[in-house]
């Protein structure tokens, strides 16, 4: 038995994935890259699998860490290679080693937004955004599990915000806290068209580009 | 009607930029239901170089992924065709209420899914379709491919829009829509058509040449080719084949089941589908002869696959697939004579992989409990029976030739071996059925739990027994194609008798008021008047019609008046045997004499015996040469 983890990619169409399919399909890779995985007790053995940081369906990601156990002793050489046999389109495993870190130390995490203006956009948006920000509390409506919805400061959870703008669009450079509690940046997008209704996005696309711990190294 | 004429979509798998879906498409993707299952893209998926393809085939199935992806026939002809040089089968599937709303909007036309162009540039649009009520969500594929619905209007060689299926065995109420049929099963003619298609493009024929030389295909239907007259009362006068096709189109079939392809490398859905595992098809048609079952006539004649063969091809598509369920498919699993044989050389390989196996249509009359319980390995969840009828008498009539001892002494075993849930289904309204049968099913089910209570080892764990009806569809091609279907007030009366009859709190009744049946009854014995009036329903807004959802029969009944027809005429009417049946240019090998005969041993309570037993001479042997793989 080794404890394993996974960084991999999740982009085009698998962005349209939801987590517990992507649970699915990985219990199905392992077993078609011919690698035995440690499976539950039961009647109804299911291989174990755990990825840390759900990705909100629609947004992609550099960065997606699952963590398994092999049945055979591994340092995980060669894992990466044989997954990648039998992947759907737009998932890539980019590595695959040791778990060292325990997963609660993942406490950051590093997002591009680009929030598409389909008529340009217009001369202040950056700067009315960067003060939007400024201030102390930002609230957004958020789903709770219960299906209700509360209302959620998100300003205590941004770590940094970078705007720059091209043409037709504002990218936002975010660093979130990435759990308990964290903060799904596609949020950050959401504050901008309820606070700052003129300057609504015409849509806003969302990538996770990295994970840190609390002191901003990477987490692997 | 949209235009889309200045819309293309992206060819984003040849692009490795970080984003390329097409914006329009992935605009409006975060805001519709389960949206894995419009981008394509899974393992397995084909993909092909266009520069390289002269053919691209639109494999269409009028209703959602997570069912079409479920159909094995759909995974046999997408390998078949795509086993073809310079072929490119891709799929496409009618999208739920949601995402056609949103592509709509966005001008998005329905397009394929392994290269996101709209189908409706591809040179042959190809509908699966197995059951009548989703002829609405063809024609409402076919506009939201921007492609002129009637074939008629359809003056060029490209697209063509063919269907084949089951629900093909009476394509009447669609013949205005499609260029031809297919009738069987389409491992074969498909090559054929699309090598003939390949053909007429090369050499400039104009469609209809192309039709009079396709009609000439064993097994391919061209409506256009077939003038039908009416009679006064609104029954077929006459059915008149032109320009030499055949006056009777015979299905075609695999003659040989070790021959036919298999597809082990199949596409693995990154999303949950409703049949989300390997289903190994272990043989086809059926020994038995229910009176009232179609798939029992049309799948005929039994060709069994060998036991070796099966076992090959189901260890190569675990390992391909990584799938860690599979199920033993066919129409009576335990019909199959190798089963316990298959299961044996299959358990070692089931153990180390986690596999388990599922085996669906089990009859009373001839399961194992002792591969049940290997199968299961300890977990005891519920058995399924369908019983159909609730007398003997009833079960005779309707040639079931199961007896209710074979059920009690199946449930006594079950229940014995620690089972505490049993599920029967059963059918009202089934030819000569009389108040007495139906008060019957309550009788079934109320010695199934006296059993129980004499044969558990534990009555403190109670038991579940759960009875479901249905409401029966006649249907063409079988025993009772000249039967009507009681209407919906009697249906609800026999349904109130058997409820009050239902006494145990054990005994669970369940059963549908669905308006549905009677609009299935209606279409699968229609005539191809049908076609407006599936039109007009589709204007009103049915689409996904086999969906409760979508399905509503108030707009249906004033198609049905808007276009000056009659559904009863259709679904409640007795035929006379003479009559001149809309789909009897279609001939599924068994003989118009055999079906008149079950249909008479029906009334007499005589049953007649399975085809292992004894030849019935039904006639589908023509198919085989003469003698069935029983």
């Amino acid at each position: 038995m080794s404890k394993l983890r996974l960084i991999f990619v999740k982009e085009q169409q698998a962005s349209y994935i939801s987590h517990l399919d992507v649970m699915r399909t990985f219990q199905r890779v392992f077993p078609r890259a011919g690698l035995s995985i440690k499976h539950s007790n039961g009647f109804h053995p299911h291989p174990i699998l755990s990825i840390v940081l759900p990705l909100p369906v629609g947004q992609s990601s550099e960065c997606e860490i699952l963590d398994f156990e092999s049945v055979e002793e591994s340092t995980g050489e060669g894992v990466a290679e044989a997954l990648n046999t039998g992947m759907p389109a737009g998932l890539r495993v980019l590595d695959c080693y040791a778990a060292s870190r325990p997963v609660r130390e993942m406490a950051l995490l590093r997002a591009r937004l680009e929030m598409e203006y389909d008529n340009g956009v217009s001369e202040d948006a950056c700067e009315r955004i960067r003060a939007l920000f400024a201030q102390e509390e930002v609230f957004v409506e958020k789903r709770t599990k219960h299906k209700g919805m509360t209302e959620l400061n998100i300003v205590p959870l941004i770590h940094s915000l970078t705007l720059t703008e091209e043409t037709g669009v504002i990218v936002a450079d975010a660093i979130v806290a990435a759990q308990d509690p964290g903060l799904n940046p596609a949020l950050i997008g959401a504050a901008v068209a309820r606070h700052l209704p003129e300057i609504a996005p015409d849509f806003v696309r969302v990538r996770r580009k990295e994970v840190y711990d609390r002191e901003m190294n990477i987490f692997r | 009607m949209v235009s889309y004429a200045h819309f293309r979509l992206s060819y984003f798998y040849f692009d490795t930029r970080e984003n390329t879906v097409d914006k329009k498409l992935e605009r409006i993707l975060p805001r519709v239901q389960k949206p894995a299952r419009y981008v394509g893209g899974e393992f397995n998926a084909v993909m092909k170089d266009k520069s390289k393809v002269d053919t691209r085939v639109a494999f269409c199935f009028p209703d959602t992924y997570e069912i079409g992806m479920s159909n094995l026939g759909m995974r046999i002809l997408y390998g078949v065709m795509n086993n073809m040089e310079g072929v490119w089968c891709e799929r496409c599937f009618a999208p739920w209420g949601d995402m056609e709303q949103e592509m709509r909007q966005a001008n998005i036309p329905l397009y394929a899914l392994e290269s996101f162009d709209p189908i409706r540039d591809f040179d042959i649009i190809a509908f699966s379709v197995g059951y009548e009520m989703a002829f609405p969500a063809m024609v409402n594929m076919l506009d939201l491919a921007g492609v002129p619905l009637h074939a008629s209007e359809r003056t060029a060689l490209t697209p063509l829009v063919v269907a084949g299926g089951t629900a093909m065995y009476n394509c009447e109420p669609i013949a205005d829509f499609i260029d031809l049929a297919f009738i069987g099963e389409g491992e074969e003619m498909d090559v054929e058509l699309i090598e003939l298609h390949r053909q007429a493009r090369r050499e400039g024929w104009s469609k209809h040449d192309f039709l009079v030389r396709a009609a000439q295909i064993r097994g391919i239907y061209v409506p256009s080719l077939y003038d039908v007259d009416y009679n006064d009362d609104g029954t077929v006068k006459s059915i008149t084949a032109k320009e030499g096709a055949p006056k009777t189109v015979l299905k075609r079939i695999v003659e040989n089941m070790d021959e036919a392809y298999y597809p082990t490398k199949t596409i693995v859905p990154s999303t949950e589908i409703v049949q989300d595992r390997v289903s190994l098809e272990l043989f086809r048609g059926c020994i038995r002869g229910c009176r009232f079952c179609q798939a029992g006539y049309v799948y005929r004649p039994v060709r069994n696959r060998s036991e070796k063969l099966l076992r090959d091809y189901a260890i190569e598509a675990v390992e391909d697939s990584g799938y860690q369920d599979m199920t033993l498919s066919s129409l009576s699993t335990s019909d199959y004579p190798h089963l316990v044989e298959l299961c044996d050389d299959l358990e070692d390989f089931c153990a180390q992989r986690h596999l388990t196996l599922a085996l669906p249509s089990l009859r009373a009359d001839n399961f194992s409990m002792a591969l049940m319980e290997r199968l299961q390995k300890g977990r005891k969840t519920g058995l399924t029976f369908a019983p159909e009828a609730g007398t003997q008498r009833l079960r005779d009539a309707i040639n079931k030739n199961l007896t209710e001892e074979d059920l009690l002494a199946s449930c006594r075993r079950a229940f014995a071996g620690g089972y505490s849930a049993v599920k029967l289904y059963f059918m009202l309204g089934l030819p000569t059925e009389t108040d007495e049968d139906v008060l019957g099913i309550a009788k079934i089910a109320d010695d199934v739990w006296q059993v129980w209570r004499d044969s558990t080892p534990n009555r403190s764990r109670g038991v579940r027994i759960t009875v479901s009806t249905s409401w029966f569809v006649p249907k063409p091609h079988t025993a009772f194609q000249w039967e009507p279907q009681i209407s919906i007030e009697e249906y609800e009366r026999r349904v109130k008798l058997l409820r009050g009859a239902i006494r145990s709190k054990a005994i669970h009744y369940n059963w549908h008021p669905s308006p549905t049946s009677f609009m299935e009854a209606v279409i699968s014995c229609g005539d191809r008047r049908l076609g407006r009036v599936i039109e007009t329903a589709w204007r009103k807004g049915e689409t996904l019609s086999a969906w409760e959802d979508y399905f509503q029969l108030e707009r249906w009944m004033e198609a049905f008046e808007e276009c000056g027809l009659d559904p009863h005429f259709y679904a409640n009417r007795r035929r006379s045997e003479d009559e001149i049946l809309p789909w009897s240019m279609i001939s599924t090998g068994v003989s118009p004499a055999y079906f008149k005969r079950e249909h008479a041993l029906t009334f007499e309570g005589v049953t007649t015996p399975d085809c292992r037993t004894h030849c019935n001479a039904c006639g589908a042997n023509c198919l085989v040469g003469g003698t069935c793989n029983v």
